[in-house]
């Protein structure tokens, strides 16, 4: 599988890098894009404003206090900066990985008089056509245009097994950076240097390029609201105090202030959302934006091919079931000569049958004067023209049609076959020759393996899983029932996938599906989720919103759970963050008005040393609380599959009640500390 | 805690929670122009308003369009009814000869009636005449309540229906609240109401001889017919300046147990209209559930800190415990006739709700017991709340619950499910924010300047709560009084009328705003993956978010009032 594993926590060159960045961070031009965290720096600024004037007019009255405070209010941003630096860090090893893949290569370049001229890859532009042989890099992204070679595609995908790549149908896109093997082909170049696929996702994870998703956005907003309500709160409070009699001063407002607008999501928020993005790539997932991610999260509606996701790629013949009046050897014969020039794995599994059993040879038919009929999605049929004869196989209803078309009757007892094996799972691939119905081939899916599992899991999390198959109604629904999927739709036509995501969408659901081929390209750009395979056609990567690199259908799955740890990670953070004011409140109050109302000193329920101690115990806890949330935002909440009541019982236990009980234990050991160390 | 003090609380609770099912429901048949069993005599009288206004009540409004229909009628009531108080001397029905009101007192009473508020910086019986008491008040007592339940109507349809563009008709929902909900309540407990003595005439005041000779001249007027919708709309402004601890507005437990039952039934009923409207009642329950832990804790503390009286009295040797003689407890500013549990009791569901009426002193309760109707008030009058604007501000509250909360099940957040994004967000959060920000910053104001401080009648803490109470109840619309503070001077009037109009309007119209915002979304359909919110799980997490965000943001205002007071009370200092 892949070798781009997750770089340990603290990687000593991330953390490195991430401590300088942090600095550089301190920009408010920067800051200014998460107002919790610019209101915080703001306030550090004016503290540290005050020290210096205070220390300038030797009034410098309160010790260390004022200077620790201020400290800790420039901690409180550092330690948010480093969690983002962190995290695009780690975005950034990845994209070094992918980058990787970017040596400088020499592309050699058609002229539009067909010669070749060799020119750096970077020079190649949109629509350039570039000759790649055997062992040449392919220079960018681009669609085989002719010719067919081998390719290794493991700088992508970790994979070191070569991939065929073939002008036309669905296996013609090219990657950047992968290398030719075999033989040769003539490919179009997609994208611009820069612009590439690849280009897009190192921006996004790198953070260069990010933009707030939606979410993001509506928590930004709610958590800006905060921020004013409790800067409200503290402006009113100093005329409230003054009426008490108490004197309020600008550090002590402040560090109310800092510790009650909700410092430690709106800290971490940003890491998250890297993070999350991060976390696909090491799945060898590309996504196109964080707002894909997101909508992950949310899917309802999971529409799977049934082959490759659900059953174990290709069917294979396995009986030859003739009708009654008809000789076995005879339906193996017709078998064979319509498969000949199929060569599609169930083709050839219908040759090597016949070739098996009946010890039928593949014959040359070139000379027979043969006209091949191949199949197409819309005749679901194939076969041969052969001296007056006209042998088909395919779907039982194309069939019975071409047969009743060519004048003759399907016999009775067909009806009866073909029931008989789609009941058992299997597809009846019928077999005529004219005006006769011979037989029927048995194709037999395997379902894959822990699938079922798969689905009880997916189902529980609330999604609903739909199998798209071209089979007809009886193999569907026996797949369906043996593999567990939801529901089905049978005999679909490429058409039928559009169709279905357009249906689920009205209901309000978002939809996704994973796709490869050029038909499959209107569906991927409907669907809210649409994951291109990576082998598929540039047509489906272009239309996706992101590109699994390793061209596995199931990965849709981790796409969506990612998804959704992404966003559980997001709210236990928020609860837990607002959760926390609880405890400040108690630190900090009692410690502002004790002087005036020594009352108050019952509210101290932490029996925190002093009020000096108190308020800066709180700031303390408040700054590092980020710090040590930081592997949370990047690891993500643990994610199980369960109903969303149990995940949101579970979560507000842990980050709701635990939120309100932490910062109290958590402040009074600080406080503890603080007074051993003679601090305050 | 006396065992009377519970069962009277459960009886109560029992009794309003079977009168609203059926109301409730009858309230969705109501808006959803189903047929009831009123609509015989009432159909006639509502095509004849329709007719007279020009109104096709059949037209659809957007949000906006709401939101302008709603703030045009209130402004041209606010007008008239400044009208009336200016020239009063020149009007019918004046028997006592009162002359006009004094502009600013005018104005704050125009704001506090049109808003719902009734904030009674006038003494009723020797300020204002009959006309204006019944024309111009009783008139706002009505449509001020309708317009509220029409606003939370129209915000439940933004909720539940799917892919709209509009909210509902403004005078088709007003016009239904006020003839189908409150008139005919109002009707049958007026009857009620006199039956058990209290006057509804036209009679000038009657001059009387008391047993020890001196002279009393005993106000007298329509009080009955006023009483009821005083209650019923959450409006609170009496008839009488001591307001429902007053004889004659309130005179026997009946009546008292009639007058707080009517205070939150339309409130616990909006809940159930939620439900039945939303397709799933347990919606509804759900809300009704925090709805009822709230008030519930507040009622228990108010009850156990009043009965429990003052521990300063005790010292004195003074017996403050309950016997068949006497109710026990702090009785400073309470009814005998009602005792302990019924004033804390209605002191709790006068500040749950908007209404305000009170039926004793809440400025003579101990600190803590006058801190629940503060804290109530605090958390933006939700539970139950102001007819219409209990149930629309606790969505707001399940709104950001889900949104806060709703991540953690891997989701973005969506509610009835509609998505909860950044325009709904922004919108919930302007609501939210102008609550603290018309109360804290005014009563900022006023502790620091001469005109706002020398209302105040104690000092120290005591008199810090009493400015704080007057902002708080003034923004969240309530009206009712901690008694100490001269509210009649110009700065209280102008400043408290303004916040009146904001806490009221400024909140009306984000909360429209956002029902607009979600009405035009699809409906994502319930999975097993949907953020439940129903059930025991989301009650709680609803009650700790109203809790952490809406009252504790009050924390450190009421840490220097009522919260020091009562720790000082303990350590034997009193203000």
């Amino acid at each position: 599988m892949s070798d781009r594993k997750a770089p340990t926590l603290w990687d000593g060159d991330i953390v490195r890098v991430a401590l300088v960045e942090s600095l550089k961070k301190l920009d408010p031009r920067v800051q200014l894009k998460n107002p919790v965290m610019f209101v915080v720096e703001v306030t550090a600024l004016a503290v540290t404003i005050i020290l210096c004037h205070d220390l300038a007019v030797g009034d410098y009255k309160f010790g260390g206090f004022e200077f620790q405070i201020a400290i800790w209010l420039w901690f409180t941003v550092l330690f948010a900066n480093f969690a983002e630096a962190m995290a695009e860090g780690r975005g950034k090893a990845q994209a070094d990985n992918l980058r990787k893949t970017r040596t400088e290569t020499q592309a050699k370049l058609v002229t539009e008089s067909g010669a070749i001229e060799v020119v750096p890859a970077p020079k190649l532009r949109r629509g350039n056509i570039v000759m790649v042989e055997a062992n040449d890099v392919i220079p960018g992204d681009g669609e085989v245009i002719e010719g067919v070679a081998a390719v290794n595609e493991a700088a992508i995908t970790g994979e070191s097994a070569p991939v065929i790549r073939e002008s036309g149908g669905d296996r013609s896109a090219v990657t950047g950076g992968t290398t030719v093997i075999s033989d040769w082909i003539k490919v179009k170049i997609t994208a611009n240097p820069g612009e590439t696929f690849l280009d897009r996702m190192i921006a996004l994870v790198e953070g260069a390029a990010r933009q707030k998703t939606p979410n993001e956005i509506a928590l930004s907003i709610l958590l800006a609201g905060l921020t004013i309500i409790f800067m409200l709160v503290c402006v009113s409070l100093f005329p409230f105090a003054k009426y008490g009699g108490t004197t309020l001063t600008l550090p002590v407002l402040v560090a109310l202030l800092v510790c009650l607008i909700p410092t430690t999501i709106g800290g971490l928020l940003s890491a998250i959302g890297i993070a999350g993005m991060d976390r696909l790539v090491q799945h060898n997932v590309l996504a196109m934006s964080g707002r894909a991610v997101e909508a992950a999260g949310d899917v309802d509606t999971l529409l799977l091919d049934k082959t490759g996701t659900i059953t174990l790629g290709n069917r294979m013949a396995t009986e030859f079931i003739p009708v009654l009046e008809v000789p076995i050897e005879e339906l193996a014969d017709g078998a064979q000569l319509a498969s000949l020039a199929d060569e599609t794995p169930e083709g050839r599994s219908i040759t090597a049958l016949a070739k098996r059993e009946f010890n039928l040879r593949g014959r040359e038919l070139a000379d027979k004067d043969a006209e091949f009929i191949p199949f197409s999605a819309q005749t679901r049929m194939s076969g041969v023209n052969l001296n007056g004869r006209r042998v088909r196989k395919g779907a039982t209803e194309q069939i019975v049609k071409f047969v009743k078309d060519n004048g003759g009757t399907p016999p009775a007892e067909l009806a009866g076959i073909v029931e008989r094996i789609s009941r058992s799972g299997g597809t009846p691939l019928v077999v005529a020759d004219t005006a006769r119905v011979l037989g029927v081939i048995h194709l037999k899916d395997v379902v894959k393996e822990g699938i079922r599992e798969r689905f009880a899991r997916l189902r529980a999390m609330g999604l609903k899983t739909v199998m798209i198959t071209g089979d007809n109604p009886l193999t569907a629904a026996a797949i369906a029932h043996e593999s567990g999927v939801d529901e089905f739709q049978a005999e679909a036509t490429p058409e039928t996938k559009l169709r279905l995501i357009r249906e689920e969408q009205a209901q309000g659901k978002l939809v996704a599906m994973i796709g490869d081929g050029t038909n499959d390209a209107p569906a991927l750009a409907q669907a809210d989720v649409g994951i291109a395979m990576n082998a598929g056609t540039q047509a489906a990567r272009e239309a996706g919103n992101m590109i699994d690199l390793d061209s596995n259908p199931t990965k849709i799955m981790e796409v969506v759970e990612i998804g959704k740890q992404l966003l559980i990670t997001r709210g236990a953070l928020t609860t837990f963050s607002i959760a926390n004011d609880v405890a400040k409140y108690f630190a900090i109050i009692p410690a502002m008005f004790v002087l005036g109302y020594p009352e108050l000193q019952s509210l101290n329920i932490m029996h925190l040393a002093n009020p000096q101690s108190a308020i800066l115990s709180a700031v303390i806890f408040n700054a590092l609380i980020i710090v040590a949330l930081i592997p949370l935002a990047l690891r993500g909440v643990q994610y199980r599959p369960l109903g969303a009541a149990a995940i949101l019982t579970r979560n507000l236990l842990i980050y709701g009640v635990g939120g309100v009980i932490i910062p109290f234990i958590g402040i009074k050991l600080i406080d503890l500390v603080v007074v051993s160390l003679r601090l305050a | 805690m006396t065992t009377n003090a519970i069962i009277q609380v459960a009886v109560f609770f029992a009794i309003l929670t079977a009168v609203s099912i059926p109301l409730g429901l009858y309230i969705a048949r109501v808006f959803a122009a189903e047929h009831t069993f009123m609509d015989p005599v009432l159909v006639p009288i509502e095509r004849l308003i329709y007719r007279l206004g020009g109104v096709d009540p059949n037209a659809e409004m957007t949000w906006f369009e709401y939101a302008i229909a709603m703030l045009m009628f209130s402004l041209v009531g606010m007008l008239l009814l400044y009208a009336f108080e200016r020239l009063q001397g020149f009007l019918p029905f004046n028997p006592q000869g009162m002359g006009a009101v004094a502009p600013d007192l005018a104005w704050n009473t125009a704001a506090s009636f049109t808003t719902n508020t009734n904030w009674q910086a006038y003494g009723g019986e020797s300020t204002m005449s009959y006309l204006t008491q019944m024309a111009g008040l009783a008139f706002h007592n009505f449509v001020s309540a309708a317009s509220g339940i029409a606003v939370a109507i129209a915000v439940i349809r933004g909720f539940v229906r799917k892919s709209a563009r509009t909210l509902g008709n403004f005078w088709f929902d007003l016009t239904r609240a006020t003839l189908w909900v409150l008139l005919p309540i109002s009707v049958v407990f007026a009857l009620v109401l006199i039956w058990q003595g209290v006057p509804d005439n036209f009679s000038p005041y009657t001059h009387a001889k008391t047993v020890e000779g001196a002279e009393q001249v005993i106000a007298q007027g329509p009080v009955a017919s006023q009483e009821i919708i005083k209650e019923l709309g959450t409006n609170g402004g009496g008839f009488f300046n001591a307001n429902s601890a007053h004889p004659y507005e309130n005179p026997t437990p009946l009546t008292n147990l009639i007058e707080i039952v009517a205070i939150f039934v339309i409130g616990a009923a909006l809940t159930h209209t939620f439900g039945k409207m939303a397709g799933d009642r347990r919606q509804g329950w759900t809300l009704f559930a925090a709805m009822a832990f709230l008030f519930f804790v507040g009622v228990f503390v108010a009850i156990a800190c009043e009965q429990g009286g003052n521990p300063q009295f005790a010292k004195m040797g003074i017996n403050q415990a309950p016997s068949a003689t006497q109710s026990g407890g702090n009785m400073e500013g309470k009814e005998v006739r009602f005792g302990i549990v019924d004033s804390a009791l209605f002191a709790t569901v006068t500040t749950d709700t908007s209404c305000g009426a009170v039926d004793s002193m809440h400025d003579s309760y101990t600190p803590l017991g006058g801190f629940i109707p503060l804290l109530n008030m605090q958390i933006g009058e939700i539970i139950f709340g102001g007819v219409g604007s209990g149930l629309y501000g606790m969505l707001v509250m399940a709104v950001l619950s889900v949104f806060i909360a709703g991540l953690m099940v891997g989701r973005t957040p969506e509610y009835l499910g509609k998505k909860i994004e950044g325009r709904e967000m922004k919108l919930a959060m302007l609501f939210v924010l102008i609550f603290p920000a018309v109360i804290l910053l005014p009563a900022g104001v006023a502790v620091v300047t001469q005109a706002g401080l020398s209302s105040i009648s104690n000092p120290g803490p005591h008199g810090f709560s009493q400015i704080l109470y007057a902002y708080t109840e003034a923004s969240a619309n309530n009206g009712s009084a901690f008694g100490g503070l001269n509210a009649n001077t110009p700065f209280y009037n102008w400043t408290l009328g303004f916040v009146m109009l904001f806490g009221r309007f400024l909140m009306k119209i984000p909360v429209l705003a956002m029902a607009g915002s979600l009405v035009g979304k699809k409906s994502v359909p319930v999975s097993a993956g949907t953020f439940p919110t129903t059930g025991f799980v989301f009650v709680m997490l609803l009650v700790g978010v109203i809790m952490i965000v809406a009252a504790l943001t009050f924390f450190p205002a009421d840490a220097l009032g009522p919260i020091v007071e009562q720790l000082a009370m303990r350590a034997g200092h009193l203000y």
